[in-house]
């Protein structure tokens, strides 16, 4: 993998609003180099507006988003595409689009206006498609691929894009169990190579299994903050989503597993 | 410059130079078709003897001086609507987003038809008022996207845009009553026709289609990005807003030019991308270099066969326009799916 810099992101006592309606107030965060991030909380938490703030889709209302410490609202936003790549959860591809032509995109924030598709960016391109396991569909049509298979050619785009960051958008909201793990499994391989990762994920149980830190939200703020296996509990659980749980260790991993969830007696 | 415009295709997943070469040969051929044939008593083998620099100075005045000027303006007017239809859709991502069903050209003849009841005389405030009508028009359309039930539905739009049209034209036979000079002149023009147009309005329109062409090479990369969706655009580094601005502009530029040429012509903005997306896939940027011949021919074309279906009359192209446009539209409409852009 060759992103030789690393990038810091963090949110600096951010407030984000749609229109007038505040979604999220006083965020502060830092994303931990090298490592994934998942972002949980019960639906309207304001989880994907943290992600969409983080990744300048939403200017914050007050408080700025640091960017290797500068506002990135005040960076071009081209260089920014540079260091940090998103996968939003509505993309969309027109019709016979192919996995090719969709990662061909990722080199774009690397194109001047004049320049030709350079070596480096066929090899960024090649490097992409190997690391998603996308190179034997490279010539396929998106709307033929599975939705797993889909998933990784998306990743693969923010791969060729050769961001020290990366930020994902509940990446296996509509996905299989079996194509679930194929994607959080690329995830983990992507942030073993020197990414930071941040994801919004839906299932607290992945995101125990696949990430080195959590971020738990509810109604806009931020709750609880650190590894899973510190900070996940049953009474975080019954706080987050109003539910009763118990809470093992499992055997294989580690990772805190969620046994016995049931409605409050 | 257009190396922006490039689709860098590495792994070639469509053949698109054939096309595009396929398209100019044709292109040429109507072209030479349009210098034949037509009108002035010169026969096509004389026209023929005069482009070879030995026929009569009959035959070379009627090619030189008549016929070709018709055909450049036919070219210009074919370009740029196939470009702002391409531009229009991509955009809207609406493959029946066509500034004639959507009351653009309807906009802007309206204002031209204005400009000539107030006394405009010359091409560039033609050329202006044209623009201006367009720009409106598209103001109109892009307001009308935005409004939940009508964006996201192709045909509901197009139902939007017809009465539009229809309120345009009405307003404009309106104005046709007001005064009897400037209704003679209107009808002349708004019933959209390449014949018989000095060239002086070509000369108005140049510069205006020049910009656009610039424009289309700073917006082709990130339209195309935006077919991902705003916020993948966004991520890739790309301004949507300032974008949909900037090729909001264009449109207008080319429609109001393309108005300007030969009244208001409808279909042709949604015959020509269908036909280069046919080739080029869901790419803009190659849809685009494929509307560069391909819009040309179509419009020549069509006016080629307006001189011909009832010779030694004419048909008014916009009349050959529409009856090449309609099956096209019903194809479209009645493919049961409608192609995601």
């Amino acid at each position: 993998m060759s992103q030789s810099q690393t990038a810091t992101l963090a949110a600096d006592d951010i407030t984000l609003a749609h229109r007038q309606f505040i979604v999220a107030a006083n965020l502060s965060l830092h994303l931990p180099t090298a490592q994934v991030t998942a972002i949980v909380g019960p639906n309207g938490c304001g989880k994907s507006t943290l992600l969409n703030g983080l990744a300048r889709i939403h200017a914050p209302k007050r408080g700025s988003v640091l960017l290797d410490g500068k506002d990135i609202h005040r960076l071009p936003s081209k260089e920014v595409a540079r260091k940090l790549a998103l996968l939003p959860q509505d993309n969309t591809a027109p019709e016979g689009l192919t996995v090719a032509d969709l990662v061909r995109f990722g080199r774009q924030p690397h194109q001047g206006w004049m320049a030709q598709w350079s070596k480096e960016d066929q090899r960024a391109f090649d490097q992409a498609i190997q690391a998603a396991d996308v190179a034997g569909l490279a010539d396929r049509a998106l709307d033929t691929l599975s939705g797993g298979q889909r998933q990784r050619a998306w990743i693969a785009m923010s791969v060729a894009q050769q961001t020290p960051l990366l930020l994902l958008d509940e990446p296996t909201s509509a996905l299989d169990l079996g194509h679930q793990i194929e994607v959080f499994e690329l995830i983990r391989a992507l942030s073993g190579q020197g990414k930071t990762i941040a994801m919004v994920v839906h299932d607290l149980a992945s995101a125990c299994r696949y990430a080195d830190h959590m971020v738990a939200m509810k109604n806009g703020t931020i709750i609880e903050e650190g590894a899973p296996a510190e900070i996940v509990s049953p009474e975080l659980v019954q706080e987050l989503y109003g539910v009763s749980c118990d809470l093992i260790h499992d055997p294989a991993t580690g990772s805190p597993l969620l046994v016995n969830v049931r409605r409050n007696p | 410059m257009l190396n922006a415009l490039s689709p860098t295709s590495v792994v070639a997943s469509r053949a698109f130079f054939p096309p595009l070469l396929a398209a100019g040969f044709l292109l040429l051929l109507v072209v030479l078709a349009s210098l034949l044939y037509g009108a002035g008593p010169v026969s096509a083998s004389d026209a023929m003897a005069a482009l070879m620099a030995n026929g009569t100075e009959e035959a070379w005045f009627v090619v030189t001086e008549l016929r070709l000027p018709r055909t450049i303006i036919a070219l210009i007017t074919g370009l740029a609507l196939g470009l702002a239809g391409a531009l229009l859709q991509s955009m809207t991502r609406n493959p029946l987003a066509e500034p004639g069903l959507l009351g653009v050209s309807a906009g802007s003849g309206f204002a031209v038809a204005l400009a000539i009841l107030l006394g405009a005389t010359t091409a560039t405030l033609t050329t202006l008022s044209a623009q201006l009508g367009a720009l409106a028009g598209c103001a109109l359309v892009i307001a009308a996207t935005r409004v939940q039930g009508l964006g996201n539905d192709p045909v509901r739009l197009v139902l939007a845009g017809a009465t539009m049209t229809g309120l345009l034209l009405a307003l404009t036979s309106m104005l046709m009553l007001m005064d009897q000079r400037a209704a003679d002149e209107i009808r002349f023009w708004i019933t959209g026709s390449v014949a018989g147009k000095p060239l002086s309005m070509l000369w108005a329109t140049l510069p205006s289609i020049t910009l656009a062409l610039v424009l289309i090479a700073i917006v082709a990369r990130p339209l195309a990005a935006m077919a991902l969706g705003e916020k993948a655009a966004v991520g890739l580094g790309h301004h949507p807003g300032r974008i949909r601005f900037l090729i909001t502009f264009t449109v207008a530029l080319l429609v109001g030019s393309a108005t300007a040429l030969a009244g208001p012509l409808i279909f042709v903005g949604l015959v020509v991308p269908f036909i280069a997306r046919a080739f080029s896939g869901p790419d803009i940027r190659k849809t685009l270099w494929l509307c560069v011949p391909v819009g040309p021919a179509v419009v020549l074309g069509a006016d080629v066969l307006s001189r011909l279906i009832a010779a030694p009359a004419e048909m008014p192209l916009g009349v050959v326009t529409a009856l090449i446009g309609a099956p096209v539209l019903l194809a479209i409409v009645r493919a049961g799916r409608m192609p995601s852009l």
